[in-house]
C-alpha cells in the first residue's frame, strides 16, 4: 500500500531525511522507531503529503503523493503530532467536519461519526468543546478523525504520546485489530509498544534506517540474545567460561553463547555442565535480548556525539 | 466546491462559537456611528446622502479589518490544525478561498446591520440610493482588498499581533498612496505621470469612484486583482512552510 524510495528531505544544510526507502503492505503494522529529530515526523509528513521530498518518491495505494495528492490523501488517516484539532469546535462537530470534508454526506456521515466515537469512546464527551478535554480524550478525538472514513492506509505519528497507561493499553489494542485489514505506520519512542502492536519495526537515526526487521529479528541483534543467566549453588565462573564468555552478576552468571547461531548448543551445554558438577540451581532462564538495547546500542554513539 | 463550502462554514462558525464576532460587531457599529453622526457631522452637512458614513470606511476597516482576519492562517499553524487540514483530501487553493470567503461574509454581514443609516437618510430627505447602493459594493470590495492582505499576513507568521500589525501597514499604504496630502507632497518633486501611478496602487482612489456613485469596470478589476494577487501571495507563503 505505501511505496517509498529514497526519500530525502533537507532544510537548509541539514538532512533530516537521508534515503529512506520501505514498503508497507496491508494486513502490516509498522513501528517507526527513532531519537527524538530522528525525521520520523518529517518522514510521515512527507507520507502524508504535507511536505514535498526534496528528493524520492512516495506512492500511496499505487497514487504518487505528489503527482495525484488529492486520491492518495483520499487514502490516508492522518494522526498528526500532538493531536491537534480545533479547540473551538464540539467534538461532535469536528468529526462531522471531518467526514464531510472525506466527502461522507447525510446518513453515512451519520454511520461514519457514530461508527468512531464507539470505536474511540468518545459518546460522553459528544458535545463539549474540544478544549474543555482532557488530554486523553482530546487525542481520541483526533484519532476518530483519522478513522472517520474508514481508510486502508493509517499514519499515526506517537498515538499514545501524554495518555495513561489504560488509555496506551486501548489504543494499541485498537492499533493491533485495525492493522488486520490496514497498512499502518505509527511512531513511537516507546519500545514496549512494538512488542504489544507492531508487526514489523524500523529504527531511523539521523534520517537513515538503521535497523529494519520484526520485533523478533531485532530483538537478536541485541548482544543478550541467546544468553544464559543461571544462578545455581556450587557454580563458578571458571567452570562456566569454558562455554562462552560469562559476565557475574552477583549471585548469578550470564553465559553469553561464543556465536549468535550457537544459542541452542550454549543453553544445552550450560545444562549438561551443571548434571555433570552437580550444581543445585536456582534459577535459569535463555535471555530474549532486549529491544531496549538494540536502540540504545544503535543510536545512543550519535546522540552522545551531538 | 463542496470542500470550500465544508471549509467556509466551519470558519464562519468559528467566529460565532468565540467573542470575536461579536466584539467586532459591537464595536464596528458603536464606531460607524460614532464617526456618522459626531465627527462626520452628518447633520450639520444638511445632505441627504451617506457620504459622512462612507467617508470613513478605509481609515476604520484599517484598524477593524486585519482583526478579523490576523488569526485565519496564524492560528492553525500555531495550533498545528495547518496539518490537519492540508493532508485532507483537499487542494491548498480551495482552504485559502474558503478561509478568504467566510471572512468576507462576516463583514458583508457587519456592513449589512448597518442598514439604519439607509432608513435614517431616507426617512430625514430624498437621497439617491443608486449612489448609496454603489457605496456599499465600493465598501464591501475594499473590505475584501484589506481581508486579502490580511489573509496574505496571516500565513506568514504563526503570532497573530504579527500578522495584524503587518496588515495595519500594508494597509495603510494602500491609502496613503492616494490620500490628498500625500499626492500634493508628491506633486512638489515627482512628475504628474508618477504621481498618478502610485496614486491607481490606492484603495482611496478607486474607492471614491463607487461613492460617487460610478460603478467603473476599472474599478472593480482593481480591488479584485488586489484580492487576487494578495490570496495568490498566501498560496505561494503556505507552500513554502510546507516545504520548509
Amino acid at each position: 500500500m505505501i511505496r517509498i524510495e529514497n526519500l530525502v528531505k533537507t532544510f537548509g544544510s541539514k538532512r533530516a531525511v537521508d534515503g529512506v526507502s520501505f514498503n508497507v503492505e496491508r494486513g502490516e503494522v509498522l513501528g517507526f522507531l527513532g531519537p527524538n529529530g530522528a525525521g520520523k515526523s518529517t518522514t510521515m509528513r512527507m507520507i502524508t503529503g504535507f511536505m514535498p521530498p526534496s528528493a524520492g518518491r512516495v506512492s500511496v495505494g499505487g497514487h504518487d503523493v505528489m503527482e495525484s495528492p488529492l486520491a492518495a490523501k483520499r487514502l490516508i488517516g492522518y494522526l498528526p503530532e500532538n493531536a491537534a484539532s480545533y479547540p473551538d469546535m464540539t467534538v461532535k462537530a469536528f468529526l462531522d467536519f471531518a467526514a464531510e470534508l472525506r466527502g461522507l454526506e447525510g446518513s453515512k456521515r451519520k454511520q461514519a461519526v457514530n461508527r468512531v466515537v464507539e470505536l474511540c469512546f468518545l459518546e460522553s464527551v459528544l458535545r463539549q468543546s474540544i478544549d474543555t478535554l482532557s488530554k486523553g480524550y482530546k487525542h481520541r478525538t483526533c484519532l476518530a478523525q483519522a478513522l472517520i472514513h474508514d481508510p486502508d492506509v493509517l499514519i499515526m505519528d506517537e498515538p499514545t504520546d501524554g495518555l495513561d497507561p489504560n488509555q496506551k493499553h486501548e489504543v494499541r489494542n485498537l492499533i493491533r485489530t485495525l492493522g488486520k485489514k490496514k497498512a499502518i505506520v505509527f511512531s513511537t519512542h516507546i519500545l514496549e509498544e512494538v512488542d504489544a502492536a507492531c508487526t514489523r519495526a524500523i529504527i531511523i537515526d539521523r534520517g537513515k534506517i538503521v535497523a529494519n526487521g520484526t520485533p523478533e529479528e531485532l530483538r537478536e541483534m541485541s548482544e543478550l540474545a541467546g544468553a544464559v543467566t543461571i544462578s545455581a549453588h556450587g557454580a563458578t565462573a571458571e567452570k562456566l567460561s569454558e562455554l562462552g564468555r560469562v559476565e557475574d552478576l552477583g549471585g548469578a552468571f550470564r553465559v553469553y553463547p561464543k556465536d549468535k547461531r550457537q544459542a541452542p548448543e550454549l543453553a544445552r551445554g550450560v545444562v549438561e555442565m551443571v548434571s555433570r558438577e552437580g550444581w543445585k540451581v536456582e534459577g535459569m532462564y535463555s535471555e530474549r535480548g532486549e529491544l531496549d538495547e538494540v536502540f540504545r546500542r544503535i543510536t545512543l554513539p550519535d546522540t552522545v556525539k551531538r | 466546491m463542496r470542500a470550500v463550502w465544508t471549509i467556509a462554514k466551519r470558519e464562519l462558525c468559528a467566529y460565532f462559537t468565540s467573542p470575536v464576532a461579536y466584539v467586532f460587531l459591537v464595536i464596528f457599529l458603536l464606531l460607524t456611528g460614532f464617526f456618522t453622526f459626531t465627527a462626520g457631522n452628518f447633520f450639520e452637512r444638511g445632505e441627504a446622502s451617506l457620504a459622512a458614513f462612507f467617508g470613513w470606511h478605509p481609515w476604520l476597516y484599517l484598524v477593524l479589518v486585519p482583526a478579523v482576519g490576523m488569526r485565519l492562517w496564524a492560528e492553525e499553524r500555531r495550533s498545528g490544525t495547518l496539518e490537519l487540514l492540508l493532508t485532507m483530501p483537499v487542494a491548498p487553493w480551495q482552504a485559502i478561498v474558503a478561509k478568504f470567503i467566510a471572512s468576507w461574509l462576516f463583514l458583508a454581514l457587519a456592513l449589512a446591520l448597518t442598514f439604519p443609516v439607509i432608513l435614517t437618510v431616507n426617512i430625514l430627505g430624498d437621497p439617491d440610493n443608486g449612489i448609496i447602493a454603489a457605496g456599499y459594493v465600493g465598501s464591501f470590495l475594499l473590505a475584501g482588498a484589506y481581508l486579502a492582505v490580511s489573509c496574505m499576513t496571516s500565513a506568514m507568521t504563526r503570532n497573530q499581533v504579527v500578522a495584524f500589525i503587518l496588515s495595519v501597514v500594508i494597509c495603510l499604504f494602500l491609502i496613503l498612496a492616494g490620500f490628498n496630502p500625500v499626492t500634493d507632497l508628491l506633486t512638489r518633486w515627482a512628475s504628474p505621470a508618477v504621481v498618478d501611478t502610485v496614486a491607481a496602487f490606492s484603495v482611496v482612489t478607486h474607492y471614491d469612484a463607487f461613492q460617487r456613485g460610478v460603478i467603473d469596470l476599472r474599478d472593480f478589476v482593481f480591488f479584485l486583482s488586489v484580492i487576487g494577487f494578495a490570496l495568490f501571495a498566501t498560496g505561494i507563503i503556505i507552500r513554502g512552510h510546507r516545504a520548509g
